[in-house]
């Protein structure tokens, strides 16, 4: 599974990880997050993201 | 209580309640060569709304400001627009005098303020889009993550149409003037760009969406009221179309050349690479990197449409500045841009070639190989350097 980056902010989305605080489950693939997840750290929406 | 300071009226329920800080002149690397201000607002309607604070060492003058207008224990709401340190610095001491019912910031505000301070009280989140009816007044919140910071947000008071409009069309200039329309136009326009440049650019494309969306919603806007510099009351239309001007990044026919120098020979082909492009009908700025500051070159750099770099070798490295300044023009993201290396070397000669791929890295269009010099430039590197500029000037002169 392929790592993402924040085109806005460089923060890095790592299936491996998910994003708990956000609620995804360790191992979600970038392509599985929900339309609506957006990044963490600065609140950009998926399409902002390019892979790694 | 009168303290030395007053607060200025700025609209029906507004006063000015900021500070100027007519010594800065370095904001965070940033050269601000006319101060600024940390601009802070207080609303005065059936009860009191303070808007922001300023930097911690402006405090006094800051509650001596308030003061004028009311005892500081009769403001009832905070809003934090911004927590970057030179809006909340004073948040706490501020929040310990006021005792406010409600303190408010966006939802990433509210993080991003528990991560600067230990604040004894709950901060409430307020969502994009969202309208609060607090003491006698209509408050409407739009969030602008990313510009610059996640928690970044605008606060619209619908009775005086009025936007606070946090670092949006702001700039770093202490003035006595409050409002932009009692300045000369060439120094705002120089100290507005300069800060677009240096605070903005890498979320130009966001600035654009946000000005989209502010005029797809519609709402009359009267006066814009940023947290540093002046307050524009007149002619929004204006700065708002240099914003977007700004935005777009289109090219000018304007060549920006960024180097430093040992023994002069860099000096000469940057030199010479100006003349040609002089020469070839196009305007060019030269900037020393051992005098001009990064900052500077990045308020040149804003519409040029090429950024030319040299760079001698020394111990097998660009020279210190140049990496300074390519580090933090590359963090700033600038488009649309042609570009290219030069520099001279005694031995091996990486530093040209290591500038050129920093550039080829931030998308700058590359339209030459790097020319470099052993020693000192030859007629032959000479007229390199000469075409080289020609090539600019007729690149350049395309984008007209």
């Amino acid at each position: 599974m392929k790592k993402y980056v924040c085109g806005m902010c460089g923060y890095v989305y790592d299936p491996e990880e998910g994003d708990p605080d956000g609620g995804i489950e360790p191992g979600t693939a970038f392509e599985d997050l929900p339309d609506t997840w957006v990044c963490p750290v600065c609140g950009a929406s998926k399409d902002e993201f390019s892979p790694e | 209580m009168k303290g030395a300071f007053e607060a200025v009226k700025i609209s029906e329920h507004t006063y000015w309640v900021g500070a100027i800080d007519w010594g800065l002149r370095n904001f965070h690397g940033y050269t601000t060569n006319r101060g600024s201000t940390y601009n802070a607002y207080l609303i005065e309607a059936e009860d009191y709304i303070l808007i922001d604070t300023v930097k911690a060492p402006f405090y006094q003058e800051f509650i001596s400001r308030i003061s004028s207008v009311t005892d500081v224990r009769n403001i009832r709401y905070v809003i934090s627009n911004h927590s970057e340190m030179d809006h909340s610095g004073s948040l706490p001491a501020t929040l310990m005098a006021a005792n406010p019912e409600k303190v408010f910031a966006s939802e990433m505000g509210v993080k991003t303020l528990s991560k600067h301070f230990r604040l004894d009280r709950e901060v409430n989140a307020v969502g994009d889009n969202e309208t609060l009816e607090i003491g006698g007044v209509y408050l409407s919140f739009l969030e602008t993550r990313m510009l610059h910071w996640p928690d970044s947000m605008m606060t619209y008071l619908v009775q005086d149409k009025l936007l606070f409009s946090q670092d949006g069309f702001g700039m770093h200039l202490a003035s006595a003037e409050r409002f932009a329309d009692e300045i000369t136009e060439s120094i705002l326009l120089e100290e507005g760009s300069k800060y677009f440049a240096n605070i903005l650019l890498p979320y130009a494309a966001l600035v654009e969406k946000a000005l989209d969306r502010v005029s797809s919603l519609g709402v009359p806007i009267d006066i814009l009221a940023p947290d540093h510099g002046p307050i524009w009351r007149k002619d929004i239309g204006k700065i708002l179309g240099l914003y977007a001007q700004w935005a777009s990044q289109k090219p000018t026919p304007k060549a920006v050349i960024a180097y430093d120098t040992m023994w002069g020979s860099t000096k000469l082909m940057a030199e010479v690479i100006a003349e040609g492009i002089e020469r070839g009908g196009c305007s060019v700025v030269v900037h020393p990197l051992s005098v001009s500051d990064r900052s500077e070159v990045m308020k040149d750099s804003l519409d040029a449409g090429a950024l030319i770099v040299g760079t001698p070798t020394i111990n097998n490295e660009m020279f210190p500045t140049v990496a300074d300044f390519l580090t933090y023009a590359k963090g700033l993201r600038p488009k649309n841009k042609i570009g290219a290396a030069f520099g001279s070397y005694g031995w091996s000669g990486e530093g040209a070639k290591v500038a050129s791929e920093i550039l080829s890295g931030m998308k700058v269009e590359l339209i030459s190989e790097p020319i470099i010099a052993n020693y000192v430039p030859d007629l032959r590197t000479i007229e390199k350097c000469r075409e080289l500029g020609a090539l600019v000037a007729e690149r350049l002169k395309g984008v007209q």
